[in-house]
């Protein structure tokens, strides 16, 4: 499979609390990303999804097993992916384009430039109003708008998103999901999208990837043939209900089976 | 901090209760120094202080450049000298556990027994008295600038890492800018702390400064005007302190409407 963008192979990863008490944070976890794909990891929380997006960030190293990026190891390094945390973790003390162009900064891309590319994007995303805004000024959505837009500026080929959506209220993730998509939709990331809502990971996949815990395994995946472009009334369609009743009956006999044990 | 926003603001509240609670008590003082008739120099009242005050204005203010004098250059090192500590301390865990000890009982050591040292290592002049403002304004500038430092968000420190920074990035960038409101509170404790430390360098030997003023008023008997000077001390307390809260709101236009 060399047309993977990123490839993910027999990964183990334990974590130990004590000298007597380890934990199987992963056991051989292998998936794999296609160019331009979008992958969801759902599962429930425990389960390491964020283990597994932390090994591919480089932010810890595996045990055993491989992380491939075009082909080349990636492991333990940092920086070779787009990678957004489950809070939007903005700077309060920088303005939302100060914020922004973070990646940029530490690419030693000078500050006007910088500054310039980011305001030429900030309409795409929204955020034109808020330029000059400190994060405290807006709301949950645009906060989450602008990591986003951080997240875009890192500017790797690989997208990982960990739960952006999980802190966001019911209508407010909709509404995010139908703007990811448009994004998506026109910038066409390779990516790895963590959650723990079915309908957001059916909605916004081309496939997901169905994680059980201790230890933290994949079950199951799972290809989604709905077609693009998406949007968010497609919850309500036929095949939509039909592709989460399966997700569903996984979910049961394979997590929550294995997890009353 | 939160007090004086609320003057700009229009909220009386918080300042014309504390001053009227202050006229009250000024008025009893007043009051009860008159129907006793108190000798002037066991207890003037407030009236005869205020006279005092205006009747040696230039002397005092003479003295107050002096103590004025060393209380900015005493606080300036202070701050120099506090950054670098908590900068290095943060960079090294082992100078921490080496240094960090050390300076928590380093402030132990009562500073009125210090000053005499210095007095004897390097005169009379001025630098003594900046070295005691120095040494009791490092203190609170240091302990609070490592507090801020080491309880930056983890989160942001895991983000940078993500995006490939390095350390010195990461400390230019979130470290030092997340710290800022913890050193703006060690300088304001630093800021009132300091004018005091000029006047006990002053009282062990000095030719100039409010501290010598005082104790020559108060070994002529002369309590009118050790009053007088008590003001004018407070008054340059303040002064400071606002000084500083002009600066930190300046430097950190976004933490102020935080929540």
């Amino acid at each position: 499979m060399s047309g993977d963008k990123l490839t993910v192979r027999g990964v183990n990863k334990i974590y130990s609390r004590d000298r007597d008490q380890i934990v199987l944070a992963l056991e051989d976890a292998s998936l794999s990303i296609q160019e331009g794909e979008f992958v969801s990891l759902i599962g429930p929380s425990g389960c390491g999804k964020s283990t597994l997006l932390d090994l591919v960030a480089g932010l810890t190293t595996p045990d055993s097993g491989e992380i491939l990026l075009a082909g080349q190891s990636i492991v333990g390094q940092r920086g070779k992916v787009s990678y957004m945390p489950q809070s939007d973790v903005l700077f309060p003390w920088c303005t939302v384009v100060d914020n922004v162009i973070i990646p940029l900064r530490l690419q030693r891309v000078p500050l006007a430039e910088a500054r310039a590319e980011a305001r030429a994007l900030l309409p795409t995303f929204g955020l034109e109003k808020f330029a000059t805004s400190y994060p405290y000024m807006l709301s949950g959505g645009m906060k989450q708008r602008a990591a986003f837009l951080r997240t875009y500026l890192c500017k790797k080929d690989v997208m990982l998103l960990d739960e952006p959506f999980g802190k966001l209220d019911a209508l407010t993730r909709m509404q995010m999901q139908g703007w990811l998509l448009d994004i998506w939709q026109r910038f066409k990331h390779s990516v790895l999208f963590v959650t723990h809502d079915v309908d957001e990971a059916i909605l916004l996949s081309d496939r997901i990837f169905l994680m059980s815990s201790s230890p933290g395994r994949i079950l199951v995946e799972m290809k989604i043939p709905l077609p693009r472009p998406r949007h968010p009334r497609m919850v309500t369609e036929k095949t939509f209900i039909e592709l989460k009743r399966e997700l569903m009956d996984w979910l049961e006999t394979g997590v929550f089976g294995i997890a009353e044990r | 901090m939160k007090s004086w926003r609320n003057i700009a603001r229009g909220d009386w509240n918080t300042f014309l209760l504390p001053t009227s609670t202050l006229l009250g008590v000024l008025i009893i003082w007043e009051v009860v120094v008159k129907i006793t008739a108190i000798e002037k120099w066991l207890l003037p009242a407030p009236s005869a202080i205020l006279k005092a005050l205006w009747s040696v204005k230039e002397l005092i203010w003479q003295h107050s450049l002096q103590t004025m004098q060393e209380t900015f250059l005493g606080l300036a090192l202070a701050v120099v000298v506090g950054v670098t500590i908590a900068t290095a301390i943060d960079w090294s865990e082992t100078l921490k556990k080496a240094v960090y000890p050390l300076i928590i009982a380093s402030q132990t050591i009562p500073i009125i027994a210090v000053a005499p040292l210095l007095i004897i290592w390097f005169g009379y002049g001025l630098l003594p008295k900046v070295l005691v403002v120095a040494l009791v304004c490092f203190f609170p500038i240091s302990v609070n600038l490592i507090d801020g430092y080491r309880l930056v968000e983890p989160d942001m420190l895991r983000l940078m890492s993500a995006m490939g920074a390095e350390r010195w990035q990461i400390f230019r960038m979130v470290k030092l800018p997340a710290a800022m409101p913890f050193f703006f509170s060690g300088l304001r404790i630093a800021g009132t702390y300091s004018v005091m430390g000029a006047i006990i360098g002053e009282w062990l030997g000095a030719s100039r400064g409010l501290g010598i003023f005082m104790t020559r008023s108060s070994q002529s008997f002369l309590t009118d005007r050790v009053f007088a000077i008590i003001i004018v001390i407070t008054i340059l307390s303040l002064a400071i302190f606002l000084l500083v809260e002009g600066l930190a709101k300046l430097t950190m236009p976004w933490h102020d409407q935080r929540k």
